[in-house]
């Protein structure tokens, strides 16, 4: 039980609770709730930024930059975090055909699409009111955050700055600490990133703080450690929680509370929980007969009844590798060298955000060794028809990894936000046929030990 | 004697069948589905006892499964499965060797792969469109004015086959209409038409993998242009049972069997989770 409490009056400080003793039971559930108060809090506080003259840097999840952002006070605006939450609520379809009466095509991703419509509605958001733009900071994991970026520059007239991360040139190809080819890409990086603290004085007014980046980075220090042990906890059957679901609640933490004092505390308090539940054998709500990953995004327009698709048949995700690419390689737990934060920025930047390149195209290895220690049944592939940079390849990474190894997978088709090209009954077939091949497969399974037992 | 049913509930056509202990098939009916497919299914669940001359009260059908879109609906069922494993295991069946099925049926297309011990090791159907399934061959009967069992013997007529650019269902028309206003002959529209389909077919199966033996399932596989055609772009002979328009029920009875056999939930139902 966590015994940590916030020394500074906070607007997430948590509200008085019960004794430690009665805390102590109630630890089941927390994660989730606590989650999503912490959630509505950021929203809320986001929705008056600009009354109170606050900036905002628009950026991604694939190398969000919070770091060094928050040193001169910006606002992190998600837009994909934004994006999903306008499908989750139901209202995406409203915000995307902004866009394509505007002129977009139905081909462009989704996520720009309900941005692009967000903008054009002067931000208002089921959550509550996003601020304009003062800066966007991207990375190359996504091709698309390029041409995004591109528009806000020409809607509000602000400056874009491109953070070009050398990426994996050949599966199992990355360099490290030590090799030639790894010191120029840090150099590379570093480079970039001196360049950027200059854009932000500029554009916040204010002047570059080491010692407040380094207390920045403590924090996101604490979240890497505490993100990296939450993956690794999802081994314990059965898993202490739900990958897809649950994982979607952590994601939208990990990236709007990266670098706060809050987030790293909640995922303290968040792997306390989750230790608890494995200690004590406490899983989902159903009973798991089958133990799955998932690869890609999910399918926000019916995303509770995506879930239940899964969960009806006692599936449940204990990993994915949208909680590597979307967390920005945050399962790596990197941490920072906090005696020489701009150098250990750099490297932390390139080795994170090419891990989350690498959950996209190279994901088979990454699964592949997953396999056996998860105990994993099956592996679900969704790719997206909204987004070409995460689904392009997964049925070639399908076949690699059926090839290296005897794993059931499913392969099916849908979009993160645009329900048209969302078909909830041939989800569901294909769903369901995927069950029944895992339950004919398990009683195969079965059947041969018998045998082999009678026989020997 | 015991009996089991399967009754496979799909967009255009039911079927049900019944089998007996020794798994041989009884009886069997085909019904449109039409617009009440709770009221289909029952129809065909009962023509298929009429044709058996099974007595429902007296014999005693012990376990049925409801299988395709309307599996759901099928209301009296006692277990829900879905074609895909259906269709697998009714191919599996007839041809003990199958390794590829491929299905074809009203608005579906689905290749599966089989292991040698009739897992289900991959499947791949046709998403949102209805191209390489029977209704593309459909639209082609409407736009011609040609009975849907004569599509067929009319394409193997066909000496110079036109090239159907188009998949798309919804365009075929259009298609069709300026071959015909080119002066092509009818038969060389449909063989056309039929290599379209068996295209389509032919890249889902690709996806899941083609290795011998096939098992060509489902109602289009009662069109011999299709199979002829099928069979020319695969360089091997398909397997094509008289009752592969049944396959689906006839898989659906075949698990429903297993329940009544071995006291338990057949591999791959729904109530295997329940």
């Amino acid at each position: 039980m966590s015994t940590k409490a916030s020394t500074t009056a906070s607007p997430y400080a948590p509200p008085a609770g019960p004794s430690d003793d009665a805390r102590a039971t109630s630890l089941v559930g927390r994660g989730n709730k606590e989650g999503n108060r912490l959630f509505r809090s950021w929203f809320s506080e986001l929705t008056t930024a600009q009354e109170r003259g606050e900036k905002a840097a628009y950026v991604f999840v694939m190398g969000s930059m919070a770091e060094l952002l928050r040193v001169f006070d910006f606002h992190t605006i998600f837009p994909e975090v934004n994006g999903l939450q306008t499908a989750v609520r139901h209202v995406a379809d409203d915000y995307i055909a902004k866009a394509e009466d505007y002129g977009f095509s139905t081909d462009v991703c989704g996520y720009v699409k309900a941005d692009i419509g967000l903008q054009f509605r002067g931000g208002e958001h089921p959550m509550g009111t996003i601020p304009p733009p003062a800066l966007s900071v991207y990375t190359n994991a996504c091709n698309t955050y390029i041409k995004w970026a591109e528009i806000w520059e020409r809607l509000y007239g602000v400056p874009i700055f491109t953070l070009d991360i050398p990426g994996t040139r050949r599966s199992g190809g990355q360099t490290w600490p030590g090799s030639a080819d790894f010191a120029n890409d840090l150099r590379y990086v570093r480079g970039q990133i001196d360049e950027l603290i200059g854009v932000c004085e500029t554009v916040s007014g204010k002047r570059f703080d080491i010692d407040k980046l380094r207390e920045i980075m403590g924090y996101a220090n604490r979240m890497s450690v505490a993100w990296k042990r939450l993956i690794e906890l999802n081994k314990s059957t059965p898993a202490v929680y739900n990958a897809v679901t649950d994982g979607t609640v952590y994601l939208g933490m990990a990236n709007g509370f990266r670098g706060r004092e809050e987030g790293a505390r909640y995922f303290e308090d968040l792997v306390e929980e989750l230790e608890y539940k494995a200690a004590h054998g406490i899983g989902s709500p159903f009973e798991e007969k089958y133990r799955l990953v998932f690869v890609g995004v999910p399918c926000y327009p019916i995303f509770r009844r995506f879930g239940e698709m899964f969960s009806e048949w006692g599936g449940t995700f204990v990993g994915s590798t949208y909680l590597w690419f979307a967390s920005g390689g945050a399962n790596m737990g990197f941490e920072y060298d906090l005696d020489r934060p701009l150098d250990s920025l750099a490297e932390g930047v390139l080795v994170t955000v090419r891990d989350a390149m690498d959950a996209m195209f190279y994901s088979n290895t990454l699964l592949a060794d997953m396999i056996e220690p998860f105990d994993i049944d099956g592996v679900v592939y969704h790719p997206i028809k909204s987004c070409r940079t995460v689904s392009t390849g997964l049925a070639d990474s399908r076949r690699a990894l059926m090839e290296q190894t005897d794993v059931a997978t499913l392969f099916i088709e849908s979009d993160h936000m645009d329900k048209r090209v969302v078909s909830e009954a041939q989800l569901k077939n294909r769903i369901d046929a995927f069950f029944e091949g895992l339950a004919t497969r398990r009683q195969h399974r079965a059947a041969q030990v018998v045998r082999q037992g009678r026989e020997g | 004697m015991v009996y089991a049913a399967g009754v496979d509930v799909g967009s255009t056509q039911t079927k049900a069948v019944i089998i007996d202990e020794n798994l041989q098939i009884v009886g069997r009916s085909l019904v449109d589905t039409g617009a009440s497919v709770t009221l289909a299914a029952q129809n065909a669940y009962r023509a298929a006892l009429a044709d058996g001359d099974i007595h429902e009260e007296e014999d005693g059908v012990g376990f049925i499964v409801g299988t395709g879109y309307g599996r759901y609906k099928v209301t009296f069922g006692d277990a829900q499965t879905t074609e895909i494993s259906c269709h697998g295991r009714g191919a599996v069946h007839m041809f003990p060797d199958t390794r590829t099925v491929v299905d074809m049926g009203g608005q579906d297309t689905k290749a599966i792969r089989v292991s040698p011990n009739g897992e289900i090791v991959d499947f791949v159907m046709n998403d949102k469109c209805a191209a390489g399934t029977g209704r593309f061959l459909g639209a082609a009967a409407t736009a011609l004015d040609i009975p849907l069992g004569d599509l067929g013997p009319t394409a193997l007529r066909s000496e110079r086959p036109v090239k159907i650019s188009t998949t798309c269902t919804v365009f075929a028309d259009s298609e069709i209409l300026s071959w015909l206003g080119k002066g092509k002959k009818v038969e060389d529209i449909l063989m056309g038409v039929h290599r379209s389909v068996v295209s389509r077919a032919l890249s889902l199966m690709r996806r899941v993998g083609i290795e011998q033996e096939v098992t060509f399932t489902g109602g289009v596989a009662n069109n011999l242009g299709m199979v002829e055609v099928l069979n020319q772009e695969l360089g091997f002979r398909a397997n094509v049972s008289p009752e592969s328009h049944y396959m689906g029920a006839l898989g659906g009875a075949l698990f429903a069997m297993d329940r009544i056999v071995a006291g338990r939930s057949p591999a791959g139902t729904s109530e295997a989770v329940s």
